[in-house]
């Protein structure tokens, strides 16, 4: 089954019609086939192979100013016509509207050619590496990390496949069509000593290239794990307080994702919880900071050739020099708040309706090099590696630090762990001083309100001059 | 509607087709209906259909191999057993999980009839006016940004070439409420709650109403707390959050992982302070995601886990029971390697032992941290390590008055935590994730945001 057969369009017309017909401003769909795979090995063995296949339909119906820009979302996995047909009444239903038996609209002429996004992509399920293939490079990988780390009581790797096959159809005249792979491959480790205890992990992704996982560096993801378990094994806790601080590149960025990036998605501009609203052209960060998000990069996480409602991806600077540039903007979005489509309207799956998200998003590289900002701080913390975190509705938000080191004298000091990053988003974004030249980006994955979806994060190393770190 | 014995014939006879005489299958379908609204409109409705099959096949060299699919149909049941009947070719030959023998056990259902589903426009004013009554309890309270009213219906079956043909209906709602208030020269402040039912005639709204606003108003007085060592009161919620982020301690898949805090030997020890005793119960009446039986249709039952402070048992899927020698708990998930988890947790006091020091009173108390609720589990717990530093929203109680703080962390060792206890305050209340009084430890490290 593909969604280029023929009946595909006639069943989408029929729906986006019927739906226009019976009042709706707007008559959307999402058609979904998915094709997903699991492996995980752990020690010298594969333990789990767990092969998925999805198929499902967002169908989401819009009414527009005069009705309070209201929309209706129903998902099924019934793609038969009675079965999206069922989804487009419930869906009206929800906007207090009714199908006209087969009335279709006149004002709906049909969808036009195809925007075919996934015609040079056809083979890449099949180019994508087989069971056999990823079991021996997970192997790989275990043993490597046997090879290198010391005081291991558990060794995993896990891959995972993420093979799509979208289609979106609008009765405004979007029709478009892509393939997508996602793979991401992943070591972790758990060492102790006595009482000593350190887990440490790595995740490589990679989006669009099937052979990606060929050239995946095993030994070195393993010799990086080594070295970090052996330094945070014996790591003390990092005493609370108030420090300066050096965030690393790389999934360093993840602070600037949670805590800035989702206050410039339109979803937080429509519920008013964004402490951005209204601000564009005001200074809100350092001027040391130029933030952007793009969908556009090549290898990317975050990249994507239309986004879920059918539009390209643009590069958007978010903010120039710490002044506000503009916001992420999704089709409601636009609707609700007048904040132009950037091409982030983005989506799980076909389960949810989509809403603006981040893609690549990163703060531009700096003029300094990460020593001299290291060696800016006589007492402080280097957060070499992030963990995970959050951000509440008012802004503020959290992260921990996975591997961390003291500064002392302008010098990197003994590692310590247990370290929370503490604080909000307008207070933080004037105290980040310093950016390094050394920009690089790390794959992630962002779950917010339209699900979880493939991200970039990133920055160059960066300084914050003030901030709480919470600790023992 | 799923039909068991449809089912049971279909993947049967595909199964023959393909040489294959040992499979089980899990499969389930639902229907769902969401609201929220935005300041006295419908913001956004959703209605979603689900259906889920999952097949798992033994191939003639005893391998095991596992395909999901959301096509319930004849053709989405052939493409799942092709699926697993491929996977096999890779499964552990080490370590394969088998049938749970207890598949085919007499089932004590749990009489629960599915709730009526309500029409969404009614689903809409509720929530609207639930959204007006908290906005008109308080000046500050401007927004309710995080609202949503949504009501679940849905079945599971769980079939096996053994002849285990499990079947259950279940119907769930949940409302939230969550507020944000400002007021001048302050930073926002936001709070909520949640209700949930087995359908939206037992929600209780104007209990979600009253707890959201009570909840907020109480923080718009906030202050920063002296970062330091302070005893502290958790919440039921808090406390039970914490106990399921180290869950590990009780899963035998854990343990034979080498990912748990505890090791096969730590049956018998003592892990917690005397007064302490924790269960698991999936069939507890105020469990809504109650369920007869686990993933490999093994009956679910209340199983102690804690008493008087002693480690008693851990929780097992098949494979594991199998590896320590003794029966499945009901515990198990549906996998290629099958996970194990916790349902529903019960925490209270060891019968005989008191409950910790009878005079602590969180109302009266001085110098305490009393945490409401915990944020951020997913990051900030290490829970192979056992250590956790948390955000979490709370007051500082000093004279007996208490005082919304500002922005704050607790950090500890769950080992020690249990060790530190010094009473349970209250009655157990009911919580989403279980049943728990308030719990009083002593001597967590707090950072305080300067």
């Amino acid at each position: 089954m593909s969604f280029l057969e023929s009946f595909w369009q006639q069943r989408l017309e029929l729906l986006l019609s019927a739906g226009r017909g019976a009042g709706a401003d707007l008559v959307e769909v999402f058609l979904e086939r998915g094709d997903r795979l699991g492996v995980m090995a752990e020690q010298e063995r594969v333990t789990s192979v767990s092969p998925a296949f999805v198929t499902g339909a967002g169908v989401r119906v819009f009414r527009g100013k005069d009705h309070g820009y209201r929309d209706g979302f129903v998902s099924t996995n019934d793609l038969s016509e009675a079965g999206l047909l069922q989804a487009l009444d419930q869906a009206l239903g929800m906007l207090g509207l009714e199908r006209n038996g087969a009335a279709a609209s006149a004002d709906f002429q049909g969808l036009p050619a195809l925007k075919d996004y996934g015609l040079s992509k056809e083979g890449w399920l099949d180019q994508s590496p087989g069971v056999a293939v990823i079991a021996e490079r997970l192997l790989e990988g275990t043993a490597r990390l046997e090879q290198h780390a010391q005081h291991l009581q558990a060794r995993r790797g896990s891959y995972s496949r993420d093979w799509q096959e979208v289609m979106v159809a609008a009765s405004d005249g979007t029709f478009a069509r892509d393939l997508r792979l996602h793979q991401t491959l992943g070591l972790s480790v758990l060492a102790a000593d006595g009482e000593h205890r350190a887990s440490v992990a790595r995740r490589f992704g990679s989006t669009d290239h099937p052979e990606d996982l060929l050239v995946w560096d095993a030994d070195g993801t393993a010799r990086d794990i080594a070295a970090s378990t052996g330094t945070m094994l014996y790591a003390d806790y990092v005493d609370a307080g108030t420090y300066p601080v050096v965030l690393a590149n790389k999934f360093g960025g993840v602070i600037f994702h949670e805590a800035c990036g989702h206050l410039l998605e339109t979803t937080q501009l429509e519920r008013g919880t964004s402490p951005f609203a209204g601000r564009i052209g005001e200074s809100i960060a350092h001027e040391a900071v130029t933030a952007i998000d793009e969908g556009l990069s090549n290898r990317h996480f975050g990249s994507i050739a239309m986004d879920d409602e059918g539009l390209e991806p643009q590069r958007t600077t978010l903010i120039e020099n710490g002044v506000l540039k503009a916001f992420l903007s999704d089709r409601a979005g636009e609707w609700r708040t007048g904040q132009p489509r950037t091409g982030s309207g983005r989506r799980q799956s076909y389960a949810f309706s989509a809403a603006s998200r981040m893609r690549n998003t990163f703060i531009a590289a700096g003029p300094h090099s990460p020593a001299d900002l290291i060696g800016s701080i006589d007492n402080g913390l280097y957060c070499k590696v992030m963990g995970g975190g959050s951000v509440g509705p008012t802004g503020q938000f959290n992260f921990s630090v996975e591997e961390g080191y003291l500064i002392e004298n302008g010098e990197l000091g003994k590692p310590v762990k247990g370290a929370t990053l503490i604080g909000d988003a307008e207070t933080v974004m004037p105290r980040i001083s310093m950016c390094a030249n050394d920009l690089d980006l790390a794959a992630g994955f962002c779950g917010s309100v339209s699900g979880s979806v493939y991200v970039t994060v990133g920055q160059p190393h960066v300084k914050v001059d003030s901030i709480t770190v919470g600790g023992r | 509607m799923l039909n068991p014995d449809q089912l049971h014939d279909q993947l049967s006879a595909l199964a023959q087709s393909h040489g294959l005489s040992r499979w089980d299958m899990g499969a389930s379908c639902s229907t769902d209906l969401s609201v929220q609204v935005d300041r006295g409109k419908a913001h956004q409705l959703k209605g979603a259909q689900r259906s889920a099959v999952t097949v798992r096949v033994w191939n003639s060299d005893g391998r095991v191999g596992i395909t999901s699919c959301s096509d319930l149909s004849a053709d989405g049941l052939a493409q799942a057993l092709s699926g697993a009947a491929e996977a096999s070719a890779f499964g552990d030959l080490q370590d394969p999980p088998d049938l749970s023998p207890r598949s085919t056990e007499a089932l004590d259902p749990l009489k629960r009839e599915p709730q009526a589903t309500r029409p969404i426009q009614e689903m809409v004013q509720t929530l609207i006016s639930a959204e007006q009554r908290l906005l008109d309890s308080h000046p500050s309270i401007g927004t309710v940004p995080y609202n949503g009213l949504s009501q679940r219906r849905g079945e599971r079956v769980y079939l096996n070439s053994l002849g285990a043909r499990r079947h259950e209906e279940r119907s769930s709602a949940s409302l939230y409420l969550y507020a944000r208030a400002e007021e001048a020269g302050r930073k926002p402040r936001s709070a909520g709650a949640v209700r949930l039912g087995h359908g939206t005639g037992e929600l209780d709204v104007q209990g979600c109403i009253d707890e959201a606003a009570e909840l907020t108003i109480s923080h718009l007085d906030y202050a920063p707390i002296d970062t330091g060592t302070y005893t502290c009161v958790f919440s039921p919620e808090a406390f039970l959050d914490l106990m399921g982020a180290f869950s590990n301690l009780f899963n035998a898949r854990s343990v034979l992982d080498g990912l748990s805090l505890s090791k096969r030997e730590s049956l018998g020890e003592s892990v917690a302070v005397p007064f302490f005793s924790l269960w698991d119960d999936a069939r507890h009446p105020a469990n809504l995601g109650a369920s007869a039986f686990d993933g490999e249709g093994t009956p679910t039952a209340r199983l102690p886990l804690i008493e008087g402070g002693i480690l008693r048992q851990f929780l097992h899927s098949e494979g594991t029971a199998r590896q320590f020698g003794v029966a499945s708990t009901g515990h198990a998930g549906m996998g290629a390697k099958v996970s194990v988890s916790p349902d529903w947790f019960e925490i209270g006091a060891t019968p005989g032992a008191g409950c910790g020091d009878t005079s602590l009173n969180r109302f009266q108390a001085d110098g305490v941290v009393w945490i409401d609720s915990l944020s951020a589990l997913h990051a900030g717990v290490k829970a192979s390590q056992g250590a956790f530093s948390l955000p979490f929203d709370g007051w500082l109680v000093k004279g007996g008055e208490r005082r919304s703080i500002e922005a704050a962390t607790v950090a500890g060792d769950i080992r020690q935590v249990l060790k530190s206890l010094l009473a349970f305050e209250g009655e157990a209340q009911v919580t989403p994730d279980g049943l728990c009084p308030h719990v009083w430890v002593e001597g967590l490290a707090i950072t305080g945001e300067a």
